[in-house]
């Protein structure tokens, strides 16, 4: 490599953004940084495709492209709708303008037809197309689920997007690096759900602003990928531009054999390059925070944001300022309550926080043999299509079929709630999304956000429940 | 609608709430469009109206004070949340041209300066003046990099040199990268 001269320890960060600079940084510009991979929706593409048409610019590199379709497609199970479901107006014509660009400027694009389709964070890790040391870009906010490779994978504006199309490059500042210390292990019901819970909760919904986590220590060793992702997925909910693990035998294990991975000899030597993606002992950073993840309990919101947590066994705090009121209003809960046994309209686990094979086998785990609360609507998508035909191949869509849940094709859903997917308004949903935002499951819509194992013992209980009891029980009768 | 060299003078309309997140800038369900025009009248769509599209006359973009205002003052930490540009195009739709906060999330601040929306970050004790005085004639001038407010204000505010070099020459982004083209393909030859 050619700063293999330059001495002094380094940030993860730092070795990747070094790698990807074209042009440097200096008072007056950005660096120019290129990107490896860019991961294209319908949502925020179609104005950028729409300037370079104008200019009459190409896609620069179509082959470090993959697009998908999963924000405002419907996901109802085919059996209500036919063999393909189908659109009202806009929608419709968001994903044509996709297929249309796609086929324009030669993208690859795994369309509404395609079995390889899904939610774009789910799709890029499953395809093997995200991988160690990458630059990754999307023009959505979540593509920091990436960075649980060792890739700097951040969300970018539709402006941006057209930039990358045209010249697969960025204007770029270094971010800051703000390494999150996580020491023990996660107890038995805990996830990293919970743990993402808990460093927002620690950090705020704007702490990490301007900043590039890097996950580290003990506890996120022992993650698996999924895992991973999901801890990522939820940085930009403390504000930060980026998560990153570094890669480890875990990393290589996942994607050693998927379509996009290198092959045979390049398989062997970028496993040997990816394996010097780690910060060096001594590297700096610019802040750190430390946890203990021993000490954590299942995570459920209580508020308007992600921040605004509290232990399932816990209360909403006491004394909150006016936005706490605010929130409380709009939920409408009230300070000093107990979350657990608040009663519950509906459950939604899906997104691509939770949505892969691992949260479908728990969500599955709790909700076997049991039946979901009676009136209580229990809504499970999948994260892409081809989770949907593991779990099936699993018999996972039977567990839910059977406890009363429904059981969806693949794609954003109750996540956002553009697709025809909502809650009614001032119902109460426990959400395995990341967002609990007024209105983001539908206009009045309450959202509380928890892992699949809380959100499946809700959707037993009715009310926001504990899942551990479920689990010792289950084992014990194991 | 670029920032440009003039100096912004308007009354400040103030939303004094914390944390305020691009759902409620513009909710996810007006992004299915493949334009970016009009998108003014989705702005804080469900603040503005009642569900059966009245306007909520206790808000405050729905009441006369507002009027002609280009400046809004949000409480902390303003646009947290999605990548949607549809904040900022909606924001610019709707008439304005700048947003001060004490911290502006990341992607919105850099999707806005593309758009030429001022988002400015600013002192807690500016933003305390700001929020305790609405409709407080503010002047923003991106030449000089300097705020004034009423009697009382008057400061410097940072703001990303090459955006405000772009703004105020009227430089498109897009050009200087496609400019750099040949380090682009040098990079790109050095890597293979
Ligand atoms: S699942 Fe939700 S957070 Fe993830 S990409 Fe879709 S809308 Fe965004």
């Amino acid at each position: 490599m050619s700063e293999a001269r330059d001495i002094g320890p380094r940030t993860l960060l730092e070795k990747i953004w070094r790698r990807h600079v074209v042009v440097p940084e200096t008072a007056d510009t950005p660096a120019v940084l290129y990107v490896d991979l860019h991961l294209v929706h319908e949502v925020t593409s179609p104005q950028a495709f729409s300037v370079l048409r104008r200019r009459g610019l190409p896609v620069r590199r179509p082959d470090r492209t993959l697009a998908t379709v999963d924000h405002s497609i419907p996901t109802s199970p085919a059996r209500w709708q036919g063999d393909r479901p189908t659109m009202d107006g806009e929608a419709r014509v968001q994903v044509d303008t996709l297929g249309d660009n796609c086929a324009h400027f030669d993208i690859p694009l795994l369309g509404i037809g395609s079995r390889r389709r899904g939610i774009v964070h789910v799709i890029g890790p499953e395809q093997g197309a995200s991988q160690p040391g990458m630059t990754i870009v999307c023009g959505d906010s979540h593509t920091t689920t990436h960075g649980a490779f060792g890739a700097l994978a951040f969300g970018i504006g539709t402006t941006e997007v057209g930039h990358v199309l045209a010249t697969q490059c960025l204007l770029q500042r270094r971010p800051r690096a703000l390494a999150v210390n996580v020491s023990g292990s996660l107890a038995a019901g805990v996830t990293a759900k919970d743990l993402a819970l808990a460093v927002i909760g620690r950090l705020g919904v704007g702490g990490g602003t301007g900043h590039v986590i890097e996950y580290r220590g003990a506890a996120i060793r022992a993650l698996s990928m999924d895992e991973r992702m999901t801890l990522c997925n939820m940085s930009i909910e403390a504000g930060a531009r980026a998560g990153m693990v570094a890669p480890d035998d875990t990393t290589f294990e996942y994607l050693d054999g998927r379509p996009m991975s290198p092959k045979a000899a390049a398989w062997e030597r970028a496993v040997r390059d990816w394996r010097t993606l780690c910060s060096d002992p001594g590297a700096r950073f610019d802040r750190e925070i430390e946890i203990d993840a021993s000490t954590l309990e299942p995570q459920v919101t209580w508020g308007t944001d992600p921040g605004m947590v509290v232990a399932v066994g816990g209360r909403i705090p006491a004394d909150g300022g006016a936005r706490q009121r605010e929130a409380l209003s709009y939920m409408d809960l009230d300070a000093g309550q107990a979350i657990g046994g608040q009663p519950v309209d509906m459950v939604f686990i899906g997104s691509c926080t939770n949505a892969r094979l691992s949260d479908l086998r728990q969500a599955a785990s709790v909700l076997r043999g049991r039946k979901v609360a009676p009136g209580l609507r229990a809504v499970i998508v999948p994260g892409s299509q081809q989770v949907k035909a593991q779990a099936e191949a699993e018999g996972l869509h039977r567990v839910f079929l059977e406890a009363g849940a429904e059981w969806h094709e693949s794609g954003c859903s109750l996540c956002i709630a553009m697709n025809g997917d909502r809650a009614a308004p001032g119902q109460y949903v426990v959400s395995t999304s990341n967002r609990n935002f007024e209105g983001r499951q539908g206009p009045g819509a309450r959202t509380l956000l928890a892992s699949p194992l809380t959100a499946a013992a809700s959707a037993i209980a009715g009310a926001v429940a504990d899942p551990r009891p479920l689990l010792e029980r289950a084992r014990r009768i194991a | 609608m670029s920032a440009g060299r003039e100096i912004i003078r308007s009354r400040t309309v103030v939303l004094p709430v914390e944390n305020i997140d691009t759902d409620q800038i513009i909710p996810a369900r007006f992004l299915t469009t493949t334009e970016r025009a009009g998108l003014g009248r989705c702005l804080f769509h469900d603040w503005r109206f009642h569900a059966d599209g009245r306007p909520r006359s206790d808000f405050i973009l729905n009441q006369p004070a507002a009027d002609g205002c280009d400046v809004l003052v949000a409480g902390r930490n303003f646009a947290c949340g999605s990548s949607r540009e549809h904040a900022p195009w909606a924001l610019l739709d709707y008439g304005f041209r700048a947003v001060i906060s004490t911290e502006i999330a990341d992607i919105f601040r850099s999707n806005a300066l593309r758009n030429g929306l001022l988002a400015l970050e600013v002192t807690d004790e500016v933003h305390d003046w700001l929020i305790a005085h609405p409709g407080a004639p503010v002047s923003i001038d991106l030449e000089s990099c300097r705020l004034r407010a009423g009697d009382a204000v008057d400061t410097t505010f940072e703001i990303e040199s090459f955006a405000r070099y772009c703004l105020l020459n009227g430089v498109d982004p897009l050009g200087y990268l496609l400019s750099r083209l040949p380090d682009i393909e040098c990079y790109e030859a050095g890597r293979a």
